[in-house]
């Protein structure tokens, strides 16, 4: 948390009028329960093509949220308009909908108790507030890395085409419930992302490779200069990745050695243990939709995940994670704790009503609703692999493997609807040879079933080489809902993964 | 809240008072918005909700060149509007000039609804389907699944005397069913939840079910396959957002042909197939205007307001358009064509029931799921099947088998695709969440791509 404050124009808004009004006619109409939330969202989102601006604009999104509980059973309802008569007339709403719908409830609603907390702030830690820097100042800054990377178009490396964006995001919440808790909380993020191209117009083919800048918790400091990112360093060496990587051969199909670099490994985390290991997927919540979990309650503490040294923690207090805040959509302070301890699977990230289900005394936090228009559902905390005690370097690991693969940036996705069979591609894919690298190859995808591949990891890299990834785009829940969240991991090995050649599984 | 048609005076006169633009365009959209989802036979949420987007672009033009800024914004207070409207303003003049730049569509008057009420939705768009649900949820087989319906007003203004309305019904209606091990889906486009056939689908997916009773594993491997319409419609919808003019044009996509040049005269199949989208399909309506607050290659603000009107994709087999804006067609020498928010395929004519008696050893997929680019050279994607891949045999469907993960491109399946059925509505499976709005046919393909297996049931 930062000595910042939350903004005065969010503060200025009639924030307990409107609780007042919204708990209050709540309870009249009958709620055991309520709660309301105010919640602003702030995106601004900027796209270049080829240097040049494609689409520049100001996004903001606020209402409010009064979610209730009628003998038992949920209602929900929003508004975008922020006077006390709707947040009373929307309570009336939730309420009218828990009683409409009542009769498809089979099972009673309980909330796991929590500390109350009153007129409670938290401000997420950030240098550059991205809604001080204008527009003009942002465009400018994305033509001069294009520029960069487009003129390796002059000087023969072949980058025919350049695409950069930037997306900036201000979250506001105010958080009142019939408990008495009250809480008001701001986090900003921002996600960088620049992408060259080149053609073979001959051949009709082309390539492309990304910049592995992630996504995070933080302010403009993460795009201008290179505190947080090295930017002169990856702007400069990309086209030349680039430029090697059309040349390189076409990887051979079959199990391979698998050094994974953290810009890649952070997502195979994200998909078969973030995904696998929310409790309401285990239980069946999203069945119809994201899908269950092969990871169900009967497994909890006696399933083997992976190796030994596979340690997997969750939390929403890490500094600069995409998931981490004060408090969560259910007024739940923020906390950590394991998932997977030496490779045995241990916990589930919960919120009140799943807690209270799995028969604990509290949940862990991990209640989100991305917008007033959504209801809170348990949504994934930041999701980390933790480094070993030794501290192995990437170039450690490496040195391991006499014919391999080193793994570096992700790109496509997909795993099946319980989180068993996933494949990966990535951006960079360096030949391991003799426990050295040599040259890149291409066409490389990866595919594994989730325990036979944590369960390959012979050994993690060291604290030297831990780094946060994620995403803003996370998806779950119907209507679909999208979170931001980070996970950290360090560089790791793996033996025998099936590696796929891309061009022959499409029968080319 | 103000009627959305004041909001949409209320700015364009703050825009003339302010005088900083030369052009002004306002879209303003009200949404109404209701959800009910249920797992294990219970509820488990709701909600309703009542929202407004106001997006205020402004173009300030500089002797040839034009500059854009553009705000969307979904406070509802009145008095917010000025500081709307002024922002919008300093953006566009801070802007760089815009590449898309254009002339405004010509106004035509208010159209005779404009002043019409705006339509909502509730909760109680869903009473009879939750009558069906609740005796569904006393049945042994356990019952998954969503209902959705949201109501969208669209109103769009320009300075320039434009003025174009438009509702948009979007509803859906979900349901997974399990028995044991076994799982089928069973999904519906429904715009304003009229007559939604809950009681069918349920007996639908008993019968899906009851073909569970004898389960068959078989290995990865290439297999015929008969895809029906909702999984069709996945990989053509992906095909669809894939067929960007500017992309093709500059060699890179799937679309790009050897030589440099576009793939359009590109013959895929001798099947008589069309695949295009049209904003007055019949129960596939769809705005039949450009609405867009921010550019991209597939839209410009400048088009804001222009007539959308049916594309064909591809003709009678052949790829025949792709996607530009008025500028970038005028760049490339061709017409503009948009896409309408809907998609359709013609020109196959066999019954379903046909196409798996006429089969000697194959598979009938039920729904794709997680599907994503491997390769965008050649638009491979990935994916897996999900809820029943069924064995068929002599010309019977006689068990099911273990689901797997594909990899293929929607270009391929065209070019190899040995039969067509009759076209359907179909709700998209994995793409209900953009995309509702589908007429599809069964294709035959003689070689899937099953890439490996996948243990989820």
């Amino acid at each position: 948390m930062s000595s910042r404050n939350v903004d005065g124009e969010f503060l200025a808004l009639p924030l307990r009028q409107l609780a007042d009004a919204a708990l209050s006619a709540a309870v009249a109409g009958g709620a055991s329960y309520a709660d309301l939330r105010v919640h602003s969202i702030t995106t601004e989102t900027v796209q270049l093509r080829d240097g040049e601006l494609e689409s520049a604009v100001l996004d903001r999104d606020i209402g409010l949220a009064v979610r209730v509980i009628v003998n038992g059973t949920w209602g929900f309802a929003s508004h975008a308009g922020l006077t006390p008569d709707i947040a009373a007339e929307s309570a009336r709403h939730a309420v009218g909908v828990a009683v409409t719908l009542s009769a498809l409830n089979a099972e009673r609603i309980e909330l796991a108790d929590e500390p109350v907390y009153r007129d409670a702030t938290w401000v997420s830690d950030y240098r550059i507030d991205p809604f001080t820097v204008s527009t003009a100042e942002k465009i400018v800054l994305l033509e001069e890395y294009s520029g960069r990377l487009l003129a390796g178009k002059k000087n023969g490396a072949g980058v025919d085409h350049v695409s950069a964006m930037v997306n900036t995001v201000k979250e506001q919440m105010f958080y009142a419930d019939t408990f008495g808790s009250s809480i008001t909380q701001q986090r900003v993020r921002t996600m960088p992302a620049l992408e060259a191209v080149t053609v073979d117009a001959a051949a009709g083919s082309f390539e492309s490779m990304r910049t592995l800048a992630p996504p995070t918790a933080r302010g403009w400091e993460t795009v201008a200069g290179d505190d947080v990112w090295n930017w002169t360093s990856e702007l400069a060496e990309l086209p030349v990745l680039l430029a090697e990587k059309t040349k390189s051969p076409s990887v051979v199909a079959g199990p391979t050695d698998l050094v994974i670099d953290p810009t890649n490994l952070w997502l195979t985390i994200h998909e078969s243990i973030g995904h696998a290991t929310e409790y309401d997927r285990a239980i069946g919540y999203e069945a119809a939709y994201a899908g269950t979990s092969f990871a169900t309650p009967d497994k909890l503490n006696t399933m083997r995940y992976g190796s030994p040294v596979m340690n997997v923690t969750a939390d929403r207090t890490v500094e600069h994670g995409l998931a981490t805040i004060g408090y969560d959509a259910e007024g739940v302070a923020a906390q950590s704790w394991a998932l997977v301890r030496d490779g045995i699977f241990v916990g589930y990230q919960l919120d009140r009503v799943f807690a209270r289900k799995l028969g604990l005394a509290r949940s862990n936090g991990c209640s989100h609703a991305d917008s007033a228009h959504h209801v809170p559902i348990q949504r994934m905390p930041n999701v980390s692999l933790q480094p070993g005690r030794e501290d192995l370097s990437t170039r450690d690991l490496i040195s391991r493997v006499s014919d391999g693969i080193y793994i570096v940036g992700d790109k496509s996705w997909s795993i099946d609807m319980q989180r068993y069979n996933f494949q990966f591609t990535g951006q960079r894919f360096f030949r391991i040879r003799d426990g050295r690298l040599d040259g890149q190859l291409r066409d490389v995808a990866y595919q594994a079933v989730t325990t036979d591949f944590w369960n390959s990891m012979e050994a993690v890299g060291g604290p030297s080489t831990w780094q946060l990834g994620g995403a803003f785009n996370c998806g779950k829940a119907q209507p679909g809902q999208i979170a931001a969240v980070s996970h950290g991991c360090p560089s790791a090995l793996f033996r025998g993964v099936n590696v796929l050649n891309t061009r022959e599984e499409s029968g080319r | 809240m103000i009627p959305a048609q004041d909001a949409v005076d209320l700015v364009l006169a703050a825009a003339a008072t302010s005088g900083r633009c030369d052009e002004t365009i306002v879209i303003v959209t009200d949404r109404a918005e209701a959800s009910l989802r249920w797992a294990g036979n219970s509820m488990t949420t709701n909600g309703v909700s009542t929202s407004r987007s106001t997006a205020v672009i402004s173009i300030v033009r500089k002797g040839d060149t034009a500059h854009v800024g553009a705000l969307r914004s979904s406070v509802v207070d009145p008095d917010a509007v000025d500081g709307l409207v002024a922002a919008s303003a300093d953006a566009a003049h801070a802007a760089p000039e815009a590449h898309d730049a254009a002339l405004l569509t010509p106004g035509s008057g208010s159209p005779a609804d404009w002043g019409d009420p705006v339509p909502g939705t509730g909760a109680g768009a869903f009473a009879e389907v939750a009558r069906a649900l609740s005796a569904g949820f006393g049945r042994s087989d356990r019952l998954y699944g969503f209902a959705h319906h949201v109501v969208e007003t669209t109103f769009l203004a320009t300075s320039t005397g434009l003025r174009r309305r438009f509702t948009q019904p979007t509803g859906s209606v979900e349901i997974n069913a399990k028995r044991g091990e076994a799982s089928a889906w069973a999904g519906i486009s429904t715009p304003w939840f009229a007559e939604v056939p809950v009681d069918s689908m349920l007996a639908d997916l008993a019968m899906r079910l009851d073909w569970a009773k004898r389960t068959v594993e078989l290995p990865a491997g290439r297999y015929e396959t008969l895809m029906p319409p909702t999984t069709v419609a996945d990989m053509m919808i992906y095909l669809g957002w894939s067929m960007d003019g500017r992309g093709a044009q500059e060699g890179r996509t799937a679309l790009s042909a050897p030589g440099g040049g576009t793939r359009v005269g590109e013959k895929l199949t001798e099947l008589p197939l069309t695949m295009y989208s049209d904003p007055f399909a019949g129960g596939l309506e769809c705005s039949p205007f450009v609405h867009t607050a921010a550019g991209s290659e597939r839209m410009s603000v400048f088009d804001n307001g222009m007539d959308i009107s049916r594309v064909d994709w591809i003709r009678d087999g052949t790829i025949s358009s792709l996607v530009y804006p008025r500028a970038a067609a005028a760049e490339f020498g061709t017409t503009a064509a948009v896409p309408a928010d809907n998609l359709l395929m013609t020109g196959g004519s066999a019954d379903l029931a046909d196409m798996v008696a006429a089969t000697e050893r194959g598979l009938l997929l039920t729904t794709l799921w997680y599907i994503r680019t491997v390769d965008p050279a050649t638009l491979l994607l990935t994916g897996l099947t999900r809820d029943g891949v069924y064995l068929i045999e002599d010309g019977e469907i006689t068990a099911a088998v273990n689901n797997f993960r594909f990899n293929e491109s929607p270009l391929d399946l065209l070019r190899r695709a040995t039969e067509a059925g009759v076209p359907e509505p179909t709700l998209p499976r994995e793409w209900s969440d953009w995309a509702t709005r589908a007429v599809m046919p069964t294709l035959r393909i003689p070689d899937f791509h099953m890439s490996s297996v996948s243990q989820a049931q």
